[in-house]
Formats: C-alpha cells, sequence, structure tokens
C-alpha cells in the first residue's frame, strides 16, 4: 500500500508530472489532435472519461490476478479491458447522447491505442496505489493531458495566423512548442509538499 | 507457403524493398513519425536507447513472422483484436526476458517496456504489412523497421547523452572541466532533440531544390492525419 495523500497525487500527476509534457505517455494523439480547439476539448474529454473507467476495472483485475498469482497475465489483461473499454463507453454514449457521440466521431476508437490509457494502468499498479488513489490519479493524469491538448490547441490556432518559414511548419514545429511548454510546466515542480 | 516462397524468389528486389525500406525511406521515427513516446521517454542515456531498441526490434519481428503465418485464419473482424493479443504476448517474454537480464535496465526502463504494446509501430506493420505478405518478407520487414527505430533511438539517446552528461554509454568524454547541459536530459530536451532532428531530415530531403515544393503543406497534413 502506497500512503501517499490524495492532493498531493492531484496535482503531481496533473502539473508537475504531466503525462504529455514529462513522462511522454499520449504523444502522438497530442501532436494528431491539436490542431484545433474544439476537437482538442472533445478528445480531452473523451480521454478522460476513458481512462478512470479504465483505470477502476483495471484495478479490479489486477487485485483478481494477484489472488490467482497470474502476474504474468498483467499486460494482456489490461490491454483487452483498454480495448473493451472503449468499445463500452462508445455503446453507452451512442445510447445516452446521441449529439456527444457524433461530436466525438472518430476519437473514441482512437483512444485505444493511446498509450497514456495504459500507462494509468500500469503506473497505479507499480505504486501500488489503493482504489481512491488509483481514481484520483487517473482522474488527474488525464485531466492533465487534457490541459496540455487544450494549451497546445490554442498555440497552434494563433500561429495559423503568424508568418512561419515553410521549413519549420508541421511536426517539427509543434515539438519544439512542447518542449517550450514542458520547460514552463518544470515550473511547477516542489508544490504539493513532497510526499 | 509455398506460394510465398515462389512470389519471393521471383523477385528478390521487393524483398530487399521491405528490408531497407524501414531503414531509410520509410524510418518510422524520422519519415513516419511513429512511436513517438518511447523515442522521447527512455532516451536520455545511450544504454536506454539499446535496449529499448533490442526489446522493439524482438518484439516486431516475432509479432510480424507469427501474424504472417496465421493471416489466413484469422477473422476479418477480430484481427486487429488478435494482432494486439499477439503483440501483448511478446511484449511480456520481452519483459520478463529484460527482468532476467539486467534489473538496472528493467528499472530505467519501467513501464515503458510493457508500453511497447501500443507502440503504433509495431501494430502498425501488422495490419499494413504482415496481414498481407508472407512470412519471409514480413520478418524482413520487421527486421527493417526494427533497425530503423533503434538508429533512430541511437541518434536522439547520442545526442542526449552527449550533451546533457558529457558521456557516452558512460564514458566521459569532454574530460572533468565540461559543464553538462542538463537541459537535454530534461523531457523538454527530448521535444528539443526530435524536433531538431526532424528539421536536419526535412532540410535533407528539401536541399537543393532551392525552395519548399508547393505541394509541402499537404505531406505535413498528411502526417498529421497519420498520427
Amino acid at each position: 500500500m502506497n500512503e501517499v495523500s490524495l492532493g498531493y497525487i492531484f496535482i503531481d500527476s496533473l502539473l508537475i508530472n504531466n503525462f504529455v509534457l514529462s513522462v511522454f505517455l499520449g504523444i502522438c494523439p497530442f501532436i494528431g489532435v491539436s490542431g484545433k480547439i474544439t476537437t482538442a476539448w472533445r478528445m480531452g474529454v473523451a480521454v478522460i472519461f476513458v481512462i478512470t473507467v479504465s483505470s477502476v476495472l483495471a484495478f479490479g483485475t489486477n487485485v483478481l490476478l494477484m489472488h490467482f498469482h497470474a502476474e504474468y497475465l498483467r499486460i494482456i489483461s489490461f490491454i483487452v479491458i483498454i480495448a473493451s473499454t472503449v468499445q463500452l463507453v462508445e455503446m453507452f454514449i451512442k445510447k445516452t447522447s446521441p449529439a456527444l457521440f457524433r461530436a466525438l466521431g472518430i476519437y473514441l476508437p482512437l483512444i485505444t491505442t493511446n498509450c497514456a490509457v495504459l500507462g494509468v494502468a500500469l503506473f497505479q499498479t507499480a505504486r501500488e496505489y489503493s482504489l481512491v488513489q488509483s481514481v484520483v490519479f487517473a482522474v488527474a493524469s488525464s485531466a492533465g493531458f487534457a490541459l496540455a491538448l487544450f494549451l497546445m490547441a490554442v498555440i497552434r490556432e494563433r500561429l495559423e495566423l503568424s508568418d512561419i518559414p515553410d521549413m519549420v511548419k508541421g511536426t517539427a514545429l509543434v515539438l519544439m512548442l512542447a518542449g517550450t511548454l514542458s520547460l514552463a510546466f518544470m515550473g511547477f515542480a516542489g508544490i504539493g509538499g513532497g510526499s | 507457403m509455398s506460394h510465398d516462397h515462389g512470389a519471393m524468389t521471383k523477385s528478390p528486389s521487393d524483398s530487399m524493398e521491405a528490408f531497407f525500406g524501414g531503414l531509410w525511406k520509410q524510418n518510422p521515427v524520422f519519415v513516419q513519425v511513429l512511436g513517438l513516446c518511447p523515442t522521447m521517454a527512455i532516451t536520455n542515456s545511450v544504454r536506454n536507447a539499446l535496449a529499448m531498441g533490442i526489446a522493439t526490434l524482438f518484439v516486431l519481428v516475432c509479432s510480424n513472422a507469427l501474424i504472417a503465418m496465421v493471416r489466413k485464419i484469422i477473422p476479418k473482424q477480430v484481427r486487429i483484436a488478435t494482432f494486439i493479443l499477439i503483440i501483448a504476448t511478446f511484449v511480456t517474454i520481452v519483459d520478463y526476458m529484460i527482468k532476467a537480464v539486467s534489473i538496472p535496465v528493467y528499472k530505467a526502463l519501467g513501464p515503458f517496456i510493457a508500453l511497447i504494446v501500443v507502440n503504433c509501430i509495431i501494430l502498425g506493420r501488422a495490419e499494413a504489412f504482415a496481414s498481407k505478405n508472407g512470412v519471409f518478407k514480413s520478418i524482413l520487414d520487421g527486421l527493417g523497421m526494427g533497425i530503423g527505430f533503434f538508429i533512430a533511438l541511437l541518434c536522439l539517446g547520442g545526442v542526449r547523452e552527449v550533451l546533457g552528461a558529457g558521456t557516452f554509454l558512460g564514458f566521459p568524454l569532454f574530460g572533468s572541466h565540461y559543464q553538462p547541459w542538463v537541459l537535454f536530459l530534461l523531457p523538454s530536451g527530448g521535444f528539443f532533440t526530435l524536433g531538431s532532428w526532424l528539421l536536419i531530415f526535412r532540410w535533407w530531403k528539401e536541399r537543393g531544390k532551392g525552395k519548399l515544393a508547393p505541394g509541402a503543406d499537404e505531406a505535413d497534413k498528411a502526417v498529421e492525419v497519420h498520427a
């Protein structure tokens, strides 16, 4: 059992160890869908939803695997859980809110390949978080992902209007911006009081 | 399989293409911009980059070979799920192998070994190549892509360790007066280094043309959609 306080977990995974900017998880969607603010926003919400649900399921599965001493099945069962969670969330949203379903569109199935989802499941297992700690960790780190995605989308919408050399346009520019954002987020190190 | 073998001997250049394409023309990191998470996360030292490169190469070759073998008996609707299960099996093997060989490397790579499962290069090759081609060609393709990824990791790990710590594989390079450029070991250094490499490759491809082709923007958009 890990004795870290909930508030520290929240601040730490939202800002200090932001999933995109300092742990390098979920870079592909971060570069792919940060072109527009509206799509970035929707993707962020969908990811928060999926990560939270799959984190709870992964916690339950891990307890079950530990009980049967079958830890070697961890990676396989986590990836199956994530794929089925995405499918489940897709069906759930389709039934309850067709408007949201249409808005999310292609972004829902894409989440299966977002390594942040598997990352949350693996980290919470490695750090031996309790169920409540796991949920806080999942919500905070996925909100951190959404925050980074949103910030990048805002910057990129502004850049559309500015005069950039052709050579730099594209992925290279996004990476340079992400590096600068990451430097800025380093300023958060130290808040939360440590563990 | 005999049919595949026939096709293979008919056009050896095809197999060569499958191998060398991954090294340079279709390099997974610098050209296709795939698998960026491990590329930046574990390249703060050359040793980690080597371990990650070998692990990914192993998973890529094995999963490509197995998928090419069973590709005709997998129903179309569940193929992606089957691919992921096959990949996850090999990743589990690698995970335990690294733990047995070297505990320090295992600790340094941490959850990023398990995260090879969601490395888009591997699923991408399974879907785009191994599910359509014979075993021999798929192994060559896996080798080419894996070595291409390996080279990319070394490019990043080399720059970051030499500048950020003044060492290469742990050997000091510049003597005791060198002030390490710690920024390159930090996460932001990963973004900056990869961004610079992409710029260099862009310049290499466009050099001599005088001016960027008018279609360059479209190419970028294609990359973004792909990512």
